[in-house]
Protein backbone atom coordinates (compact mmCIF):
# COMPACT_ATOMS: atom_id res chain seq x y z
CA UNK A 1 0.00 0.00 0.00
CA UNK A 2 2.75 2.42 -0.84
CA UNK A 3 2.05 5.90 -2.15
CA UNK A 4 4.29 5.05 -5.07
CA UNK A 5 1.98 2.27 -6.20
CA UNK A 6 -0.95 4.66 -6.02
CA UNK A 7 0.84 7.17 -8.22
CA UNK A 8 2.03 4.59 -10.70
CA UNK A 9 -1.58 3.52 -11.19
CA UNK A 10 -2.87 7.08 -11.68
CA UNK A 11 -2.07 7.57 -15.40
CA UNK A 12 -3.98 4.39 -16.20
CA UNK A 13 -6.95 5.65 -14.23
CA UNK A 14 -6.83 8.96 -16.06
CA UNK A 15 -6.78 7.19 -19.43
CA UNK A 16 -9.76 5.01 -18.53
CA UNK A 17 -11.50 8.04 -17.07
CA UNK A 18 -11.25 9.94 -20.34
CA UNK A 19 -12.60 6.99 -22.33
CA UNK A 20 -15.54 6.65 -19.95
CA UNK A 21 -15.89 10.42 -20.04
CA UNK A 22 -16.47 10.19 -23.80
CA UNK A 23 -19.12 7.59 -23.07
CA UNK A 24 -20.60 10.01 -20.53
CA UNK A 25 -20.93 12.68 -23.24
CA UNK A 26 -23.40 10.29 -24.87
CA UNK A 27 -25.27 9.91 -21.60
CA UNK A 28 -25.21 13.70 -21.20
CA UNK A 29 -27.08 14.13 -24.51
CA UNK A 30 -29.96 11.91 -23.49
CA UNK A 31 -30.10 12.36 -19.73
CA UNK A 32 -29.40 16.09 -19.52
CA UNK A 33 -30.45 17.56 -22.85
CA UNK A 34 -33.31 15.29 -23.91
CA UNK A 35 -34.42 14.39 -20.37
CA UNK A 36 -34.52 10.69 -21.30
CA UNK A 37 -32.93 8.04 -19.06
CA UNK A 38 -31.55 5.71 -21.74
CA UNK A 39 -30.39 2.27 -20.58
CA UNK A 40 -29.47 1.16 -24.11
CA UNK A 41 -25.91 2.28 -23.38
CA UNK A 42 -24.98 -0.82 -21.38
CA UNK A 43 -25.53 -2.79 -24.56
CA UNK A 44 -24.29 -0.32 -27.15
CA UNK A 45 -20.98 0.21 -25.32
CA UNK A 46 -20.24 -3.50 -25.70
CA UNK A 47 -21.54 -3.39 -29.28
CA UNK A 48 -18.94 -0.73 -30.05
CA UNK A 49 -16.22 -2.89 -28.51
CA UNK A 50 -17.36 -6.04 -30.29
CA UNK A 51 -17.65 -4.44 -33.72
CA UNK A 52 -14.27 -2.75 -33.39
CA UNK A 53 -12.41 -5.90 -32.30
CA UNK A 54 -14.05 -8.19 -34.83
CA UNK A 55 -13.41 -5.82 -37.73
CA UNK A 56 -9.82 -5.04 -36.71
CA UNK A 57 -8.97 -8.71 -36.28
CA UNK A 58 -10.42 -9.45 -39.70
CA UNK A 59 -8.17 -6.91 -41.34
CA UNK A 60 -10.04 -3.57 -41.24
CA UNK A 61 -8.13 -0.43 -40.36
CA UNK A 62 -8.80 0.89 -36.87
CA UNK A 63 -10.43 4.18 -37.99
CA UNK A 64 -12.87 2.46 -40.33
CA UNK A 65 -13.66 -0.12 -37.64
CA UNK A 66 -14.45 2.73 -35.24
CA UNK A 67 -16.73 4.34 -37.82
CA UNK A 68 -18.62 1.05 -38.15
CA UNK A 69 -18.83 0.75 -34.37
CA UNK A 70 -20.32 4.21 -34.28
CA UNK A 71 -22.88 3.29 -36.95
CA UNK A 72 -23.83 0.14 -35.03
CA UNK A 73 -24.44 2.29 -31.95
CA UNK A 74 -26.53 4.74 -33.98
CA UNK A 75 -28.72 1.87 -35.17
CA UNK A 76 -29.15 0.59 -31.61
CA UNK A 77 -30.19 4.06 -30.46
CA UNK A 78 -32.67 4.33 -33.31
CA UNK A 79 -34.28 1.07 -32.24
CA UNK A 80 -34.76 2.39 -28.70
CA UNK A 81 -36.17 5.61 -30.15
CA UNK A 82 -38.63 3.77 -32.34
CA UNK A 83 -39.70 1.48 -29.47
CA UNK A 84 -40.42 4.59 -27.46
CA UNK A 85 -41.99 6.94 -30.02
CA UNK A 86 -43.71 4.68 -32.54
CA UNK A 87 -44.65 1.83 -30.20
CA UNK A 88 -45.30 3.92 -27.11
CA UNK A 89 -43.02 1.96 -24.73
CA UNK A 90 -41.90 4.00 -21.69
CA UNK A 91 -38.33 5.33 -21.92
CA UNK A 92 -36.67 3.15 -19.27
CA UNK A 93 -38.31 0.00 -20.59
CA UNK A 94 -37.48 0.79 -24.23
CA UNK A 95 -33.81 1.10 -23.23
CA UNK A 96 -33.86 -2.13 -21.23
CA UNK A 97 -35.39 -4.02 -24.16
CA UNK A 98 -32.67 -2.78 -26.52
CA UNK A 99 -30.02 -3.55 -23.95
CA UNK A 100 -31.20 -7.16 -23.55
CA UNK A 101 -31.53 -7.62 -27.30
CA UNK A 102 -28.02 -6.25 -27.78
CA UNK A 103 -26.62 -8.91 -25.44
CA UNK A 104 -27.54 -11.58 -27.99
CA UNK A 105 -26.54 -9.41 -30.92
CA UNK A 106 -23.15 -8.68 -29.36
CA UNK A 107 -22.56 -12.40 -28.79
CA UNK A 108 -23.39 -13.01 -32.43
CA UNK A 109 -21.05 -10.24 -33.55
CA UNK A 110 -18.26 -11.92 -31.54
CA UNK A 111 -19.00 -15.28 -33.17
CA UNK A 112 -20.59 -16.75 -30.06
CA UNK A 113 -17.59 -16.04 -27.85
CA UNK A 114 -17.92 -13.98 -24.67
CA UNK A 115 -14.47 -12.50 -25.09
CA UNK A 116 -12.36 -11.74 -28.15
CA UNK A 117 -8.79 -10.44 -27.86
CA UNK A 118 -7.08 -7.88 -30.07
CA UNK A 119 -3.37 -7.70 -29.45
CA UNK A 120 -1.55 -4.41 -29.78
CA UNK A 121 1.49 -6.39 -30.99
CA UNK A 122 -0.32 -7.69 -34.03
CA UNK A 123 -2.61 -4.79 -34.89
CA UNK A 124 -1.99 -1.11 -35.27
CA UNK A 125 -4.25 0.00 -32.40
CA UNK A 126 -4.75 3.69 -31.64
CA UNK A 127 -4.48 3.22 -27.89
CA UNK A 128 -3.46 0.54 -25.43
CA UNK A 129 -2.82 0.14 -21.72
CA UNK A 130 0.74 -0.68 -22.72
CA UNK A 131 1.18 2.93 -23.90
CA UNK A 132 -0.67 4.96 -21.33
CA UNK A 133 0.67 8.47 -22.07
CA UNK A 134 -0.11 8.07 -25.77
CA UNK A 135 -3.56 6.79 -24.80
CA UNK A 136 -4.22 9.84 -22.67
CA UNK A 137 -3.28 12.21 -25.50
CA UNK A 138 -5.33 10.41 -28.13
CA UNK A 139 -8.38 9.89 -25.92
CA UNK A 140 -8.25 13.54 -24.90
CA UNK A 141 -8.11 14.53 -28.58
CA UNK A 142 -11.20 12.41 -29.26
CA UNK A 143 -12.97 14.08 -26.35
CA UNK A 144 -12.06 17.60 -27.48
CA UNK A 145 -13.12 17.04 -31.08
CA UNK A 146 -16.38 15.50 -29.86
CA UNK A 147 -17.08 18.41 -27.52
CA UNK A 148 -16.44 20.85 -30.37
CA UNK A 149 -18.83 18.93 -32.62
CA UNK A 150 -21.50 18.79 -29.91
CA UNK A 151 -21.07 22.49 -29.20
CA UNK A 152 -21.70 23.24 -32.85
CA UNK A 153 -24.58 20.77 -33.25
CA UNK A 154 -26.56 21.80 -30.19
CA UNK A 155 -26.28 25.40 -31.37
CA UNK A 156 -27.93 24.63 -34.72
CA UNK A 157 -31.68 24.87 -35.31
CA UNK A 158 -31.94 21.11 -34.96
CA UNK A 159 -29.88 21.03 -31.78
CA UNK A 160 -31.99 23.82 -30.28
CA UNK A 161 -35.12 21.86 -31.19
CA UNK A 162 -33.68 18.85 -29.32
CA UNK A 163 -32.97 20.93 -26.24
CA UNK A 164 -36.46 22.42 -26.40
CA UNK A 165 -37.94 18.93 -26.64
CA UNK A 166 -36.08 17.96 -23.48
CA UNK A 167 -37.05 21.12 -21.65
CA UNK A 168 -40.75 21.40 -22.60
CA UNK A 169 -42.28 18.91 -25.04
CA UNK A 170 -45.71 20.60 -25.08
CA UNK A 171 -44.19 23.95 -25.99
CA UNK A 172 -42.00 22.27 -28.60
CA UNK A 173 -45.01 20.76 -30.35
CA UNK A 174 -46.75 24.13 -30.27
CA UNK A 175 -43.65 25.57 -31.97
CA UNK A 176 -43.92 23.01 -34.73
CA UNK A 177 -41.16 20.68 -33.56
CA UNK A 178 -41.51 16.98 -34.40
CA UNK A 179 -40.56 15.83 -30.94
CA UNK A 180 -40.61 12.13 -31.80
CA UNK A 181 -38.08 12.70 -34.56
CA UNK A 182 -35.90 14.74 -32.19
CA UNK A 183 -35.95 11.91 -29.65
CA UNK A 184 -34.94 9.29 -32.23
CA UNK A 185 -32.14 11.51 -33.56
CA UNK A 186 -30.73 12.17 -30.09
CA UNK A 187 -30.88 8.54 -29.02
CA UNK A 188 -29.11 7.57 -32.24
CA UNK A 189 -26.34 10.14 -31.84
CA UNK A 190 -25.92 9.38 -28.15
CA UNK A 191 -25.50 5.66 -28.70
CA UNK A 192 -23.16 6.35 -31.61
CA UNK A 193 -20.88 8.19 -29.18
CA UNK A 194 -21.26 5.45 -26.58
CA UNK A 195 -20.31 2.77 -29.12
CA UNK A 196 -17.30 4.83 -30.19
CA UNK A 197 -16.05 4.92 -26.62
CA UNK A 198 -16.71 1.18 -26.38
CA UNK A 199 -14.46 0.75 -29.41
CA UNK A 200 -11.76 2.80 -27.70
CA UNK A 201 -12.10 0.85 -24.47
CA UNK A 202 -11.76 -2.49 -26.28
CA UNK A 203 -8.49 -1.30 -27.82
CA UNK A 204 -7.26 0.02 -24.51
CA UNK A 205 -7.85 -3.21 -22.62
CA UNK A 206 -6.93 -5.37 -25.62
CA UNK A 207 -10.19 -7.29 -25.88
CA UNK A 208 -13.93 -6.98 -26.26
CA UNK A 209 -16.06 -8.63 -23.63
CA UNK A 210 -19.76 -9.35 -23.60
CA UNK A 211 -20.01 -7.77 -20.15
CA UNK A 212 -17.81 -4.75 -20.75
CA UNK A 213 -20.83 -2.41 -20.76
CA UNK A 214 -22.47 -3.72 -17.64
CA UNK A 215 -23.29 -0.76 -15.43
CA UNK A 216 -22.17 1.73 -18.10
CA UNK A 217 -25.25 3.89 -17.50
CA UNK A 218 -24.32 4.25 -13.84
CA UNK A 219 -20.71 5.17 -14.61
CA UNK A 220 -21.94 7.62 -17.25
CA UNK A 221 -24.35 9.20 -14.78
CA UNK A 222 -21.60 9.32 -12.18
CA UNK A 223 -19.37 11.24 -14.58
CA UNK A 224 -22.19 13.61 -15.61
CA UNK A 225 -23.19 14.33 -12.03
CA UNK A 226 -19.70 14.58 -10.54
CA UNK A 227 -18.79 16.90 -13.43
CA UNK A 228 -21.82 19.04 -12.77
CA UNK A 229 -21.13 19.38 -9.07
CA UNK A 230 -17.45 20.20 -9.69
CA UNK A 231 -18.27 22.64 -12.46
CA UNK A 232 -20.75 24.44 -10.27
CA UNK A 233 -18.28 24.65 -7.43
CA UNK A 234 -15.53 26.05 -9.65
CA UNK A 235 -17.42 28.17 -12.18
CA UNK A 236 -20.84 28.80 -10.64
CA UNK A 237 -23.01 30.90 -12.91
CA UNK A 238 -20.23 31.39 -15.45
CA UNK A 239 -20.51 27.75 -16.50
CA UNK A 240 -21.35 27.71 -20.22
CA UNK A 241 -22.13 24.81 -22.51
CA UNK A 242 -18.49 24.05 -23.44
CA UNK A 243 -17.40 24.05 -19.81
CA UNK A 244 -20.33 21.85 -18.90
CA UNK A 245 -19.22 19.23 -21.42
CA UNK A 246 -15.56 19.49 -20.42
CA UNK A 247 -16.63 18.78 -16.88
CA UNK A 248 -18.57 15.71 -17.99
CA UNK A 249 -15.31 14.21 -19.28
CA UNK A 250 -13.49 15.47 -16.22
CA UNK A 251 -16.19 13.82 -14.11
CA UNK A 252 -15.22 10.51 -15.70
CA UNK A 253 -11.56 11.10 -14.87
CA UNK A 254 -12.35 12.04 -11.26
CA UNK A 255 -14.51 8.97 -10.94
CA UNK A 256 -11.68 6.67 -12.08
CA UNK A 257 -9.16 8.40 -9.85
CA UNK A 258 -11.48 7.78 -6.89
CA UNK A 259 -11.83 4.17 -7.97
CA UNK A 260 -8.04 3.96 -8.14
CA UNK A 261 -7.74 5.26 -4.59
CA UNK A 262 -10.42 2.91 -3.34
CA UNK A 263 -8.68 -0.07 -4.90
CA UNK A 264 -5.38 1.11 -3.48
CA UNK A 265 -7.05 1.10 -0.07
CA UNK A 266 -7.63 -2.63 -0.72
CA UNK A 267 -11.36 -2.54 -1.13
CA UNK A 268 -12.31 -5.91 -2.67
CA UNK A 269 -12.94 -5.57 -6.43
CA UNK A 270 -16.21 -7.38 -5.89
CA UNK A 271 -17.58 -4.40 -3.97
CA UNK A 272 -16.69 -1.87 -6.64
CA UNK A 273 -20.13 -1.71 -8.25
CA UNK A 274 -21.77 -1.37 -4.85
CA UNK A 275 -19.43 1.50 -4.14
CA UNK A 276 -20.26 3.13 -7.49
CA UNK A 277 -23.99 2.80 -6.89
CA UNK A 278 -23.66 4.45 -3.50
CA UNK A 279 -21.60 7.33 -4.91
CA UNK A 280 -24.12 7.98 -7.70
CA UNK A 281 -27.06 7.71 -5.30
CA UNK A 282 -25.46 10.28 -3.02
CA UNK A 283 -24.75 12.70 -5.85
CA UNK A 284 -28.27 12.28 -7.26
CA UNK A 285 -29.77 12.81 -3.83
CA UNK A 286 -27.82 15.93 -2.91
CA UNK A 287 -29.81 18.46 -5.00
CA UNK A 288 -33.09 16.95 -3.79
CA UNK A 289 -32.09 16.92 -0.14
CA UNK A 290 -30.79 20.46 -0.43
CA UNK A 291 -34.22 21.55 -1.67
CA UNK A 292 -35.85 19.61 1.14
CA UNK A 293 -33.65 21.29 3.70
CA UNK A 294 -34.96 24.65 2.49
CA UNK A 295 -38.62 23.69 2.74
CA UNK A 296 -39.55 20.61 4.74
CA UNK A 297 -42.63 19.74 6.74
CA UNK A 298 -40.53 19.18 9.82
CA UNK A 299 -39.19 22.72 9.60
CA UNK A 300 -42.66 24.04 8.91
CA UNK A 301 -43.85 22.31 12.08
CA UNK A 302 -41.01 23.88 14.04
CA UNK A 303 -41.73 27.32 12.66
CA UNK A 304 -45.42 26.86 13.42
CA UNK A 305 -44.58 25.83 16.98
CA UNK A 306 -42.54 28.97 17.53
CA UNK A 307 -45.37 31.38 16.88
CA UNK B 1 -59.57 32.71 -41.98
CA UNK B 2 -60.85 30.04 -39.59
CA UNK B 3 -63.80 27.76 -40.25
CA UNK B 4 -64.74 25.27 -37.61
CA UNK B 5 -67.71 23.13 -38.59
CA UNK B 6 -69.70 20.99 -36.17
CA UNK B 7 -66.81 19.53 -34.19
CA UNK B 8 -67.35 16.81 -31.61
CA UNK B 9 -64.97 15.46 -28.99
CA UNK B 10 -65.64 12.89 -26.28
CA UNK B 11 -62.93 12.17 -23.71
CA UNK B 12 -62.53 8.66 -22.25
CA UNK B 13 -65.30 7.15 -24.40
CA UNK B 14 -66.85 3.97 -23.07
CA UNK B 15 -65.63 4.50 -19.50
CA UNK B 16 -67.28 5.90 -16.39
CA UNK B 17 -65.28 9.07 -17.02
CA UNK B 18 -66.81 9.56 -20.45
CA UNK B 19 -67.17 13.28 -21.10
CA UNK B 20 -68.52 14.92 -24.22
CA UNK B 21 -66.53 18.15 -24.17
CA UNK B 22 -67.41 19.39 -27.67
CA UNK B 23 -70.91 18.85 -28.94
CA UNK B 24 -71.15 20.19 -32.46
CA UNK B 25 -69.34 23.48 -31.93
CA UNK B 26 -69.02 25.73 -34.98
CA UNK B 27 -67.34 29.06 -35.57
CA UNK B 28 -66.22 31.12 -38.55
CA UNK B 29 -63.68 33.89 -38.17
CA UNK B 30 -62.96 36.44 -40.89
CA UNK B 31 -59.45 37.75 -41.34
CA UNK B 32 -58.58 40.28 -38.64
CA UNK B 33 -61.50 39.39 -36.39
CA UNK B 34 -60.69 39.44 -32.68
CA UNK B 35 -63.19 37.31 -30.81
CA UNK B 36 -63.37 36.98 -27.04
CA UNK B 37 -64.68 33.69 -25.68
CA UNK B 38 -66.52 33.30 -22.39
CA UNK B 39 -68.45 30.48 -20.75
CA UNK B 40 -68.78 28.62 -17.47
CA UNK B 41 -66.21 26.23 -16.05
CA UNK B 42 -66.04 23.12 -18.21
CA UNK B 43 -68.00 24.71 -21.05
CA UNK B 44 -65.41 23.43 -23.53
CA UNK B 45 -63.50 26.64 -24.25
CA UNK B 46 -60.03 25.16 -23.79
CA UNK B 47 -61.12 22.01 -25.57
CA UNK B 48 -62.25 24.09 -28.53
CA UNK B 49 -58.90 25.87 -28.76
CA UNK B 50 -57.06 22.56 -28.38
CA UNK B 51 -59.14 21.09 -31.20
CA UNK B 52 -58.13 23.98 -33.46
CA UNK B 53 -54.49 23.49 -32.42
CA UNK B 54 -54.69 19.74 -33.09
CA UNK B 55 -53.64 18.54 -29.64
CA UNK B 56 -55.68 15.40 -30.49
CA UNK B 57 -57.92 14.53 -33.46
CA UNK B 58 -61.61 15.52 -33.25
CA UNK B 59 -64.26 12.78 -33.42
CA UNK B 60 -66.26 14.53 -36.13
CA UNK B 61 -66.44 17.84 -37.93
CA UNK B 62 -63.84 19.84 -39.83
CA UNK B 63 -61.36 22.62 -39.24
CA UNK B 64 -60.20 24.84 -42.08
CA UNK B 65 -57.48 27.47 -41.67
CA UNK B 66 -57.06 29.99 -44.48
CA UNK B 67 -58.63 27.65 -46.99
CA UNK B 68 -56.62 24.59 -46.01
CA UNK B 69 -58.40 21.69 -44.34
CA UNK B 70 -56.21 20.88 -41.33
CA UNK B 71 -58.54 18.36 -39.66
CA UNK B 72 -56.10 15.54 -40.41
CA UNK B 73 -52.88 17.37 -39.51
CA UNK B 74 -51.17 16.62 -36.20
CA UNK B 75 -50.25 19.34 -33.73
CA UNK B 76 -46.70 20.07 -34.81
CA UNK B 77 -47.68 20.28 -38.47
CA UNK B 78 -50.51 22.70 -37.73
CA UNK B 79 -48.23 24.84 -35.60
CA UNK B 80 -47.03 26.89 -38.55
CA UNK B 81 -50.48 28.48 -38.86
CA UNK B 82 -51.02 29.12 -35.17
CA UNK B 83 -49.73 31.24 -32.34
CA UNK B 84 -50.67 30.04 -28.88
CA UNK B 85 -50.48 31.34 -25.33
CA UNK B 86 -51.64 29.15 -22.47
CA UNK B 87 -53.09 29.74 -19.02
CA UNK B 88 -50.07 28.32 -17.18
CA UNK B 89 -47.03 30.56 -17.75
CA UNK B 90 -44.81 27.44 -17.55
CA UNK B 91 -46.41 25.87 -20.62
CA UNK B 92 -45.42 28.29 -23.35
CA UNK B 93 -41.64 28.55 -22.93
CA UNK B 94 -38.61 26.29 -22.47
CA UNK B 95 -37.37 27.11 -18.96
CA UNK B 96 -33.85 25.68 -19.46
CA UNK B 97 -33.19 27.81 -22.52
CA UNK B 98 -32.24 31.46 -22.92
CA UNK B 99 -34.79 34.19 -23.69
CA UNK B 100 -33.24 34.73 -27.12
CA UNK B 101 -33.15 30.98 -27.82
CA UNK B 102 -36.86 30.71 -27.05
CA UNK B 103 -37.56 33.53 -29.48
CA UNK B 104 -35.38 31.89 -32.12
CA UNK B 105 -37.26 28.62 -31.69
CA UNK B 106 -40.53 30.46 -32.29
CA UNK B 107 -39.13 32.32 -35.28
CA UNK B 108 -38.53 28.95 -36.94
CA UNK B 109 -42.04 27.63 -36.40
CA UNK B 110 -43.11 25.66 -39.43
CA UNK B 111 -39.64 25.57 -40.94
CA UNK B 112 -37.32 22.62 -41.30
CA UNK B 113 -35.01 22.39 -38.28
CA UNK B 114 -31.72 21.87 -40.07
CA UNK B 115 -28.07 22.47 -39.38
CA UNK B 116 -28.08 26.24 -39.81
CA UNK B 117 -27.36 28.30 -36.72
CA UNK B 118 -30.06 28.19 -34.07
CA UNK B 119 -29.85 31.97 -33.75
CA UNK B 120 -28.05 34.61 -35.82
CA UNK B 121 -26.58 38.00 -34.93
CA UNK B 122 -29.22 39.77 -36.98
CA UNK B 123 -31.96 37.99 -35.09
CA UNK B 124 -30.45 39.04 -31.78
CA UNK B 125 -30.73 42.69 -32.80
CA UNK B 126 -34.31 42.21 -33.92
CA UNK B 127 -35.26 40.49 -30.65
CA UNK B 128 -33.54 43.20 -28.65
CA UNK B 129 -35.75 45.83 -30.29
CA UNK B 130 -38.91 43.77 -29.82
CA UNK B 131 -38.18 43.08 -26.15
CA UNK B 132 -37.57 46.78 -25.59
CA UNK B 133 -41.12 47.51 -26.70
CA UNK B 134 -42.45 45.06 -24.08
CA UNK B 135 -40.93 47.38 -21.49
CA UNK B 136 -40.13 44.65 -18.96
CA UNK B 137 -36.37 45.05 -19.01
CA UNK B 138 -35.97 41.73 -20.84
CA UNK B 139 -33.86 43.29 -23.60
CA UNK B 140 -30.91 43.41 -21.19
CA UNK B 141 -31.35 39.80 -20.10
CA UNK B 142 -31.51 38.07 -23.47
CA UNK B 143 -29.07 35.35 -22.43
CA UNK B 144 -30.85 34.66 -19.12
CA UNK B 145 -32.67 31.35 -18.75
CA UNK B 146 -36.43 31.77 -19.09
CA UNK B 147 -36.88 29.77 -15.88
CA UNK B 148 -35.67 32.85 -13.98
CA UNK B 149 -38.52 35.04 -15.23
CA UNK B 150 -41.75 35.87 -13.41
CA UNK B 151 -45.10 34.55 -14.64
CA UNK B 152 -46.02 37.87 -16.20
CA UNK B 153 -42.68 38.15 -17.99
CA UNK B 154 -43.05 34.62 -19.29
CA UNK B 155 -46.56 35.31 -20.61
CA UNK B 156 -45.40 38.49 -22.34
CA UNK B 157 -42.51 36.54 -23.86
CA UNK B 158 -44.84 33.72 -24.95
CA UNK B 159 -47.08 36.29 -26.58
CA UNK B 160 -44.13 37.71 -28.46
CA UNK B 161 -43.11 34.19 -29.50
CA UNK B 162 -46.63 33.42 -30.70
CA UNK B 163 -46.68 36.46 -32.94
CA UNK B 164 -43.03 36.66 -34.03
CA UNK B 165 -44.05 34.94 -37.22
CA UNK B 166 -47.48 36.30 -38.08
CA UNK B 167 -49.88 33.45 -37.27
CA UNK B 168 -53.05 32.88 -39.31
CA UNK B 169 -54.89 32.50 -36.02
CA UNK B 170 -53.76 33.51 -32.54
CA UNK B 171 -55.18 31.34 -29.74
CA UNK B 172 -55.11 32.79 -26.21
CA UNK B 173 -56.48 30.54 -23.48
CA UNK B 174 -57.03 32.57 -20.30
CA UNK B 175 -53.46 33.77 -20.68
CA UNK B 176 -53.79 36.36 -17.93
CA UNK B 177 -55.73 34.21 -15.44
CA UNK B 178 -52.66 33.10 -13.47
CA UNK B 179 -51.28 36.63 -13.07
CA UNK B 180 -51.86 39.26 -10.42
CA UNK B 181 -54.31 42.00 -11.52
CA UNK B 182 -51.67 44.60 -12.32
CA UNK B 183 -49.53 42.22 -14.38
CA UNK B 184 -52.64 40.82 -16.04
CA UNK B 185 -53.67 44.30 -17.13
CA UNK B 186 -50.23 44.94 -18.58
CA UNK B 187 -50.14 41.65 -20.50
CA UNK B 188 -53.64 42.34 -21.79
CA UNK B 189 -52.59 45.78 -22.95
CA UNK B 190 -49.64 44.24 -24.78
CA UNK B 191 -52.00 41.69 -26.32
CA UNK B 192 -54.31 44.43 -27.58
CA UNK B 193 -51.39 46.33 -29.08
CA UNK B 194 -49.83 43.35 -30.84
CA UNK B 195 -53.17 42.11 -32.19
CA UNK B 196 -54.19 45.53 -33.49
CA UNK B 197 -50.79 46.39 -34.96
CA UNK B 198 -50.52 43.14 -36.84
CA UNK B 199 -54.19 42.84 -37.67
CA UNK B 200 -54.24 39.30 -36.23
CA UNK B 201 -57.18 36.94 -36.36
CA UNK B 202 -57.54 36.12 -32.68
CA UNK B 203 -59.52 33.98 -30.23
CA UNK B 204 -59.11 35.03 -26.63
CA UNK B 205 -60.67 32.99 -23.85
CA UNK B 206 -61.19 34.96 -20.65
CA UNK B 207 -63.08 34.47 -17.42
CA UNK B 208 -63.32 38.19 -16.98
CA UNK B 209 -66.54 39.48 -18.55
CA UNK B 210 -65.36 43.06 -18.40
CA UNK B 211 -62.26 42.17 -20.46
CA UNK B 212 -64.39 40.12 -22.83
CA UNK B 213 -66.56 43.15 -23.48
CA UNK B 214 -63.75 45.69 -23.57
CA UNK B 215 -61.55 43.82 -26.05
CA UNK B 216 -62.07 42.51 -29.54
CA UNK B 217 -64.78 43.13 -32.07
CA UNK B 218 -66.82 40.04 -31.43
CA UNK B 219 -67.86 37.97 -28.41
CA UNK B 220 -68.98 34.37 -28.25
CA UNK B 221 -70.25 32.35 -25.33
CA UNK B 222 -69.84 28.61 -24.99
CA UNK B 223 -71.94 26.19 -22.99
CA UNK B 224 -71.90 22.39 -22.90
CA UNK B 225 -69.55 22.09 -25.85
CA UNK B 226 -71.40 24.46 -28.15
CA UNK B 227 -71.23 28.09 -29.17
CA UNK B 228 -74.53 29.43 -27.85
CA UNK B 229 -74.16 33.16 -28.23
CA UNK B 230 -72.55 35.39 -30.80
CA UNK B 231 -72.45 39.16 -30.43
CA UNK B 232 -70.68 41.45 -32.90
CA UNK B 233 -70.51 44.98 -34.23
CA UNK B 234 -72.43 47.80 -32.58
CA UNK B 235 -74.25 45.40 -30.29
CA UNK B 236 -70.94 44.26 -28.83
CA UNK B 237 -69.74 47.81 -28.30
CA UNK B 238 -72.83 48.70 -26.27
CA UNK B 239 -72.92 45.43 -24.32
CA UNK B 240 -73.03 45.45 -20.50
CA UNK B 241 -72.30 42.66 -18.04
CA UNK B 242 -75.93 42.53 -16.85
CA UNK B 243 -77.14 42.17 -20.42
CA UNK B 244 -74.62 39.42 -21.04
CA UNK B 245 -75.67 37.43 -17.97
CA UNK B 246 -79.28 37.89 -18.93
CA UNK B 247 -78.66 36.70 -22.46
CA UNK B 248 -76.83 33.67 -21.16
CA UNK B 249 -79.74 32.63 -18.97
CA UNK B 250 -82.11 33.19 -21.85
CA UNK B 251 -80.18 31.02 -24.29
CA UNK B 252 -79.07 28.22 -21.97
CA UNK B 253 -81.98 28.15 -19.54
CA UNK B 254 -79.51 27.95 -16.61
CA UNK B 255 -77.66 30.39 -14.46
CA UNK B 256 -74.10 31.35 -15.36
CA UNK B 257 -71.88 29.09 -13.27
CA UNK B 258 -68.37 30.44 -13.55
CA UNK B 259 -68.01 31.83 -10.05
CA UNK B 260 -64.73 33.52 -10.93
CA UNK B 261 -66.37 35.43 -13.76
CA UNK B 262 -69.20 37.28 -12.12
CA UNK B 263 -68.39 40.96 -12.21
CA UNK B 264 -64.74 40.34 -11.51
N1 LIG C 1 -57.81 15.80 -21.78
C1 LIG C 1 -59.02 15.64 -21.17
N2 LIG C 1 -59.38 14.43 -20.69
C2 LIG C 1 -60.58 14.26 -20.11
N3 LIG C 1 -61.49 15.22 -19.94
C3 LIG C 1 -61.18 16.45 -20.38
C4 LIG C 1 -59.93 16.72 -21.02
N4 LIG C 1 -59.90 18.03 -21.36
C5 LIG C 1 -61.08 18.55 -20.96
N5 LIG C 1 -61.86 17.61 -20.38
C6 LIG C 1 -63.22 17.82 -19.85
O1 LIG C 1 -63.97 18.45 -20.86
C7 LIG C 1 -64.79 19.46 -20.29
C8 LIG C 1 -64.49 20.78 -20.93
O2 LIG C 1 -63.22 21.22 -20.45
P1 LIG C 1 -62.52 22.58 -20.87
O3 LIG C 1 -62.57 22.72 -22.33
O4 LIG C 1 -61.18 22.57 -20.25
O5 LIG C 1 -63.43 23.67 -20.17
P2 LIG C 1 -63.24 25.23 -20.05
O6 LIG C 1 -64.38 25.82 -20.80
O7 LIG C 1 -63.33 25.55 -18.59
O8 LIG C 1 -61.92 25.59 -20.63
C9 LIG C 1 -64.56 19.43 -18.80
O9 LIG C 1 -65.56 18.66 -18.20
C10 LIG C 1 -63.22 18.76 -18.66
O10 LIG C 1 -63.14 18.05 -17.44
MG1 LIG D 1 -60.12 26.33 -19.81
Amino acid sequence: MSIASLFSAMPGNVAQGIIWGIMALGVFMTYKLLNFADLTVDGSFATGGAVTVILVTSGWSVPSALVMACIAGILAGMVTGILHTVLGIPDILAGILSQIALYSINLNIMGGKANVAVSVDRYNLLISLRFVPKTIVIAALFAIVLIALMYWYFGTSQGCAIRATGSNPAMSRAQGININLMKVITLALSNGVVALSGGLMAQYQGFADINMGRGAIVIGLAAVIIGEVLGHALFGKRMNFIIRMLFVVLGGVVYYIVIGIVLWLRMPTNDLKLFTAIIVAIFLAVPYLRGQAKSSFRKAAKRGGNV
Amino acid sequence: MLQVKEIYKTFNPGTVNEKRALNGASLTLEEGEFVTVIGGNGAGKSTFLNAVAGVWPVDAGSIVIDGEDVTGLCEYKRAKYLGRVFQDPMTGTAADMEIQENLALAARRGQRRGLGWGISGKERERYHEMLKILDLGLEDRMTSKVGLLSGGQRQALTLLMATLQKPKVLLLDEHTAALDPKTAAKVLETTERIVTENHLTTMMVTHNMRDAIAHGNRLIMMNEGKVILNIAGEEKKKLTIEELLHKFEEVSGTEFTNDKAILS
